[in-house]
């Protein structure tokens, strides 16, 4: 996540600076009402705290200085106004979801987490009292067929999302999956605290929202099962390490003699990729294979045939590092429009004191017209500053979408590794049946040389072609999974592609319209001064 | 170039010819030129002087000075013109790296323009013999003359931290049992006395935060430039629309970018450094104050001493000493040293006086400028920021469709 969401504290001086500044102003003030910025999601400005103390006398208005809030509002709402992406699944401002074009634009499938808390889980045997953990309110409001209802909820807590996450990653192979949140290894005591949930909340809203938003997940069982299946969730989580690598040494032997349930390879398994304990054996083939492909050896027969392919994983390999780059230079970017708002508003504000100090402490006329001339520069720099800090709000916003893309950026090199690994079974089991055929053709030639027949051979034979059978189906399904794999993979990049160049011509009309915006309401504000300072020019020269 | 002659070209009227009767006094420094090597390198400034006052020799004079040629001649007027707040010089530079850079070359030439064209067109100090010599003298006798200078009537830091104790009214002396502090108490001056020092204060930190401005503008710039390259870059990776479009925002970026650095620097010559120079003429101001206080004590100590002489006379007349004769002279010098004391503080006040004025219209009418170009700058760089970013919206929709 980029860290320059929450920049808005520690800007301006302190409050009580600012209410103890009162100004004598003898032209008749407009409104003078405190207000919160509509803006700030979170803090609440110091700057915009200032309380009218209904006491003062009615000519001292400090807040003449300060616009009423429909200033504010007004500009943030004409530049959304302008950014005409749809925005789907109910997307609040702080967080745009991808604009994807869903197969239906009636179809809806908005998602909502809230509500942390913490609980207990029921103790066991071994562990005295129970370890606490958090769950989060899912609520989803939907129209979509496959679901039961309209509108519903359930709690879920992390493990569940990542339970979700893995199901997903084994069924959609060769798809551009959204990431899902990190796991985040921190004490416990860490895990309460409430910034770290309201930034998991966050995290887990915006994942469960992309994955809403990708269309055929959106409609997969495993999401629905999430979302809408109540008490536990009823997804089996992939079983750990250590258990599989028993059940692999237990499943040793009957891979080496080609034994199975009913004889036949579980094609399930082979669709899945090598994993963990329970496929040590098919691990150190797939290995061995791999290391033979790499040393280039007897070419395997199923070549990563697809140049384009290889050319169009290069290109987006370099778009990622560019885009890394971009990524960088828009944080350094925000942060130095962050810097130059906070530095006019201080200078705005140390102008403001010299202000009142003139004013007070006057004896000649002259120093009144420099007060109020000052107080107009004062006037412009603050709301110049306010300016510049509504500027980067909607930059940070539009440019977040080159963060998020970096995130869909691990999701299609995830896909290809999909693809990458399929192909290696593939080849493995190529392998495996071109030894075969070798070890069969050798027995059957020793075997017709003796006469009579030779029972040990023979049975031999009839268990090799057994297994070359059974191996000739492995290698089917592996096949057909990698074409699947394929034609997912050439599916996504389409959207892919489509999808990001919609998102970023959007980004950029964004970032510019806002740029530009705000450029010319400072050029406004700083037109009066100079109009109203005008008579100093013909003066000095 | 941006000369700002912001207290006038010394100029009482502008010559219609050159027989012209109307007196005019014009100064310019110009053409800084670094002299020297290493060590002792120094930056030399060419002073034109245009005039057709009698006391100057020709209409035209050119000379070369450098800096501490220009702390001669402030000095000698601080020594000479009590009472009147002399025109204040630019710092010295204390960071080596900087002092041969462009900009605080540029910076302190057009400070020192300023500083002699003040003095060009200040009533009295126009007519001073150490401003004639500074504007005519060759090098040589320029130089004897900063020689001569140094040491013999530079007050020594020990001096000023006396006075400014002195100024400020320190409590502690009193406490501590010290002499009473010979000190004016008029309500007036002691108004204005406050008034100068907390003006310092506030007026210390806006400069603060300008100077700062003008850096921020230089490290958006810098940032918007890094950024503009990373997203050509980002666009080279695309043939189509989509590139072209980072493409072109990538060059704006850089355009709009160098913008920002020459707004930065207009900001540095026309804002910050008027306001720097603010604070300058009002340390000038306190330096004045401090001068008024030692006339001050020396008026009182004389008085004191005056009396006592007195008493000392008086008893010598009782006993028809014969130190009465000596005792009789040397209260007549007293006395004589006593009236041009006074004389002297009875003009620092007066000289303050019309000066606190003409020091509040000037500063109205400087600041009143540097607002104007400050806002100008501002009003023009957001413009043309807006034009830049604007310019790409039709390409951009180009690209969408």
């Amino acid at each position: 996540m980029m860290g320059y969401e929450n920049q808005e504290s520690h800007l301006y001086a302190s409050k009580e600076e600012m209410e103890s500044l009162v100004l004598d102003d003898d032209s008749p003030t407009g409104t003078a009402q405190p207000f919160s910025d509509p803006l700030s999601s979170s803090s609440s400005l110091p700057f915009a705290e200032i309380p009218t103390d209904q006491s003062q006398t009615p000519n001292s208005s400090f807040n003449s200085i300060l616009e009423p809030p429909s200033y504010a509002e007004a500009i943030f709402r004409s530049f959304d106004a302008d950014h005409s992406s749809p925005q789907l699944n109910g997307a609040h401002d702080h967080s745009i979801a991808s604009p994807s074009s869903p197969p239906s634009s009636d179809d809806f499938l908005t998602i909502t987490v809230s509500d942390p808390q913490k609980e207990q889980e029921l103790s066991n045997s071994l562990v005295p009292g129970g370890t606490a953990y958090v769950t989060y309110l899912i609520t989803t409001r939907t129209n979509l067929p496959e679901f039961d209802g309209t509108e519903f909820s359930v709690r879920r807590r992390f493990r569940d999302v990542v339970t979700l996450s893995d199901r997903l990653a084994e069924s959609y192979r060769g798809f551009f999956i959204p990431l899902r949140p990190d796991k985040s290894v921190v004490e416990s005591q860490v895990m309460q605290k409430q910034e770290f949930l309201e930034q998991r909340r966050a995290a887990l809203e915006k994942y469960l929202r992309r994955l809403a938003a990708h269309p055929v997940i959106r409609r997969s069982e495993e999401l629905r099962m999430f979302l809408e299946a109540n008490g536990k969730l009823p997804l089996v989580r992939t079983t750990d390490v250590a258990s599989r690598m028993l059940d692999g040494a237990v499943q040793l032997p009957k891979q080496i003699f080609g034994e199975t349930a009913g004889g036949m390879v579980d094609a399930n398994e082979v669709a899945q990729p090598a994993k963990g304990g329970r496929d040590l054996l098919r691990i150190f083939r797939e290995l061995k294979q791999s290391v033979s492909n790499d040393w280039g050896g007897v070419k395997p027969p199923v070549v990563e045939e697809d140049k384009e392919l290889v050319e169009k994983k290069q290109k987006l390999h370099d778009f990622e590092q560019q885009l890394s780059n971009v990524s960088q230079q828009a944080e350094a970017l925000v942060k130095a429009q962050q810097d130059i708002g906070e530095t006019m508003g201080q200078m705005g504000l140390a102008f403001v004191k010299l202000t009142k100090f003139e004013t007070e402490r006057a004896v000649y006329d002259s120093q009144r017209t420099r007060a109020a001339d000052m107080k107009n520069v004062a006037t412009a720099s603050v709301k110049a500053s306010r300016l510049y800090r509504e500027l980067n709000a909607q930059t940070v916003k539009h440019l977040d979408k080159l963060h998020e893309y970096l995130g869909v950026m691990l999701a299609v090199n995830n896909a290809f590794s999909d693809r990458s690994s399929a192909l290696l079974t593939v080849q493995t089991l190529l392998s495996e049946l071109s030894s075969l055929n070798s070890r069969i053709e050798k027995l059957e030639a020793a075997a017709s040389k003796i006469f009579g027949g030779d029972r040990s051979r023979i049975r031999k034979i009839e268990e090799l072609k057994e297994t070359h059978r059974v191996t000739e189906d492995a290698k089917s399904s592996a096949v057909r999974e990698y074409e699947r794999i394929k034609e997912n993979n050439k599916n996504e990049l389409e959207r892919f592609e489509k999808e990001r160049h919609d998102d970023f011509l959007g980004m950029l009309r964004g970032f510019i319209v806002n740029q530009a915006g705000y450029a010319e309401k400072m050029a406004n504000v700083w037109k009066t001064v100079a109009e109203e300072t005008s008579g100093y020019a013909k003066h000095g020269s | 170039m941006n000369t700002m002659q912001r207290s006038g070209s010394g100029s009482l009227q502008s010559p219609r010819s050159p027989s012209s009767q109307a007196p005019f006094l014009s100064v310019s420094v110009t053409d800084p030129a670094k002299m020297g090597n290493g060590v002792q390198a120094y930056i030399s400034y060419k002073v034109i002087t245009k005039t057709n006052l009698p006391e100057y020799q020709g209409n035209e004079k050119i000379v070369i000075r450098r800096y501490s040629d220009f702390v001669w001649l402030h000095d000698r007027l601080f020594e000479k013109y009590k009472g009147i707040f002399i025109p204040p010089l630019p710092e010295k530079s204390t960071v080596e790296k900087f002092r041969f850079s462009a900009e605080f070359i540029e910076m302190r030439r057009q400070a020192l323009d300023v500083f002699v064209n003040r003095i060009a067109s200040h009533h009295e100090l126009r007519q001073s013999d150490d401003l004639r010599i500074f504007l005519q003298a060759d090098e040589q006798t320029m130089d004897r003359a900063r020689f001569q200078e140094t040491g013999i009537f530079k007050k020594k830091p020990a001096d000023l931290i006396q006075i400014f104790k002195d100024v400020q009214s320190k409590v502690s002396d009193v406490v501590l049992g010290k002499e009473k502090p010979v000190e004016e108490s008029t309500p007036e001056y002691e108004k204005m006395k406050n008034y100068i020092f907390e003006l310092e204060d506030h007026l210390a930190e806006a400069q603060k935060h300008a100077y700062r401005l003008v850096k921020r503008h230089r490290e958006l710039g810098e940032s918007l430039s890094e950024f503009g390259k990373a997203v050509k870059l980002l666009g080279t990776c695309d043939d189509d629309a989509l590139g072209k479009a980072f493409s072109e925002l990538g060059e704006k970026a850089e355009i709009i970018s160098i913008k920002l650095q020459k707004e930065a620097h207009h900001l540095l010559m026309n804002f910050e450094e008027p306001l720097k120079d603010y604070v300058r003429a009002v340390q000038s101001i306190k330096a004045t104050i401090a001068e008024r206080a030692t006339a001050f004590k020396k008026q009182c100590e004389l008085a004191e001493t005056i009396k006592f002489k007195e008493i000392d006379l008086n008893k010598y007349r009782l006993t028809r000493s014969e130190k009465l004769a000596e005792a009789e002279r040397e209260y007549e010098m007293l006395k004589a040293e006593g009236e041009e004391t006074s004389r002297r503080f009875d003009t620092i006040v007066r000289l303050m006086n019309e000066e606190i004025v003409r020091f509040q219209e000037q500063k109205t009418s400087d600041m009143g400028l540097a607002f104007h170009e400050f806002a100008k700058g501002q009003a023009r760089l957001s413009n043309g920021i807006a034009d830049a970013w604007r310019s790409l919206l039709p390409k951009l929709e180009a690209h969408s469709s």
